[in-house]
């Protein structure tokens, strides 16, 4: 078995960035984001980056540091609602986006990792979606023909994690980690947890370790929250 | 007197039935969640991974990880699930979604539906509103009947771009209630109170007919 453990995230990166490189980045919100990861890109300056992840984090954490540093040409995201610099960007034509539906984008990823190339959707059918592609009928309903997506790195963060690269994630900070970890050509993850192998219950593992080539333990989660809902103890 | 926000979340849940498994969209249609009647099994889907979804937690117990589509805190159920962004659509995609309640910026009477863009001025995108009207059962939409400047959202044809085309099948807004049925016709089927049908007329560019 190659040695898969990294000590921090700049290992874990070593030789992997190139400037116009396509990263695909775990998360929805800032939930579940591969955060370690994302620092150590904004560190390394690489630049001219097409990144492929559901949201793009807010001004001053998660994607939205690599934005801030001018690193990213392209976006491919369902919604960017929360970041103020992101809209200024492209609407000066600074930042490419390109919009998916927020299910096309899961399934292109889960198709690109399992080497499927296109499927069709009815998702889209009639909006500006599915201009310029494919519309077939099945069945008497029209239906829009998407691509499976793959990356050169995707960086997912899990939450518990072997030597083997198995991965158990938790709660909703699942999201898009376990597909974008079969789709790209690298595949980095961050953890929590960095257990021994054999602690991880095998009918549990969400990540089969196959997917992932180099896993670290991070250092600092800051595991922000965009909004705190709560109620008040006294309405139970 | 037009219903409230709290009035047009009531109205909504009466769309609710027992044993629904329902998405919900941000804003009004979040609100559904407390109008859902005494005793009525309903579970509420979130795209981001959950079925089941409880209450907001207690101050001090947020935990990161557990956040629903509008990114807000939640807590799980003792029946709640947890699944990839993949999963979470297939259910949609799927057909396996009952019911979503979702609000608009406009509907056409061809049951057309734009709620996701304006160009050149918001620039926010779809998440995964148009998976939800493209493959859930039944799309009910709540929205206000007007914009603050007065001009219809309720209209012949959409002038934003779509969501999706012909997939509304109730509107409720806080005029009234319309069958917009995926473009068979509007009929409006209820008033809020106070409100006339002639209001209504006022304040609608699409063509509908009226059985109260």
């Amino acid at each position: 078995m190659a040695d898969k453990v990294r000590k921090t995230a700049a290992d874990a990166l070593a030789g992997v960035l190139t400037d116009g490189m396509t990263i695909m980045a775990g998360g929805f919100g800032l939930c579940g984001i591969p955060e370690n990861l994302i620092a150590a890109i904004r560190e390394t300056g690489v630049k001219d980056l097409t990144v492929v992840s559901n949201n793009c984090g807010v001004d001053d954490f998660g994607l939205g540091i690599l934005l801030a540093g001018g690193q990213i040409r392209k976006m491919i995201s369902s919604y960017v609602g929360e970041n103020k610099l992101f809209e200024k960007l492209y609407l000066s034509g600074e930042l490419e986006l390109e919009f998916n539906p927020q299910g096309t984008l899961a399934e292109r990823i889960r198709a690109g990792g399992a080497g499927i190339p296109a499927f069709f959707t009815r998702t889209g059918v009639g909006t500006l979606v599915a201009e310029g592609k494919e519309v077939r009928d099945f069945d008497g309903e029209p239906y829009v023909m998407e691509r499976g997506l793959t990356a050169d790195l995707a960086i997912v963060k899990a939450w518990k994690g072997d030597a083997e690269g198995n991965l158990i994630y938790r709660k909703t900070a699942r999201n898009f980690n376990p597909m974008m970890a079969t789709a790209g050509r690298v595949t980095i993850a961050e953890v929590e947890e960095l257990v021994p192998v054999g602690a991880l219950d095998k009918d549990a593992i969400h990540t089969p370790g196959i997917y992932v080539d180099r896993l670290f333990k991070g250092v600092v989660f800051e595991k922000r929250i965009e909004r705190t809902t709560t109620r008040p103890k006294e309405a139970a | 007197m037009a219903w409230s926000r709290e009035d047009l979340a009531a109205q909504a849940a009466k769309e609710l039935r027992d044993g629904f498994y329902v998405n919900l969209g941000i804003g009004i249609p979040t609100l559904v969640a407390n109008y859902i009647p005494e005793g009525m099994n309903v579970t509420l889907q979130s795209e981001n991974g959950m079925l089941g979804m409880g209450p907001f937690p207690y101050e001090g117990e947020a935990d990161a990880d557990l956040i629903n589509a509008g990114k807000q805190t939640i807590t799980e159920l003792p029946s709640s699930s947890y699944f990839s962004s993949a999963d979470s659509f297939a259910m949609i995609r799927g057909g396996h979604i009952n019911l979503s309640i979702l609000g608009a910026m406009q509907v056409a009477q061809n049951g057309d539906l734009a709620n996701w863009m304006v160009p050149g001025k918001m620039v926010k995108g779809m998440g995964g509103a148009m998976d939800l009207v493209a493959g859930v059962k039944r799309v009910v939409i709540v929205m206000e009947h007007n914009e603050k400047s007065g001009a219809p959202k309720l209209v012949k044809a959409c002038s934003l771009p779509l969501t999706g085309a012909k997939v509304v099948d109730l509107l409720i807004t806080d005029l009234g209630v319309f069958e917009v049925n995926r473009g068979s016709g509007v009929v409006l089927t209820a008033l809020a109170p106070g409100v006339t049908g002639e209001e209504v007329t006022a304040k609608t560019e699409a063509e509908f007919t009226v059985r109260l």
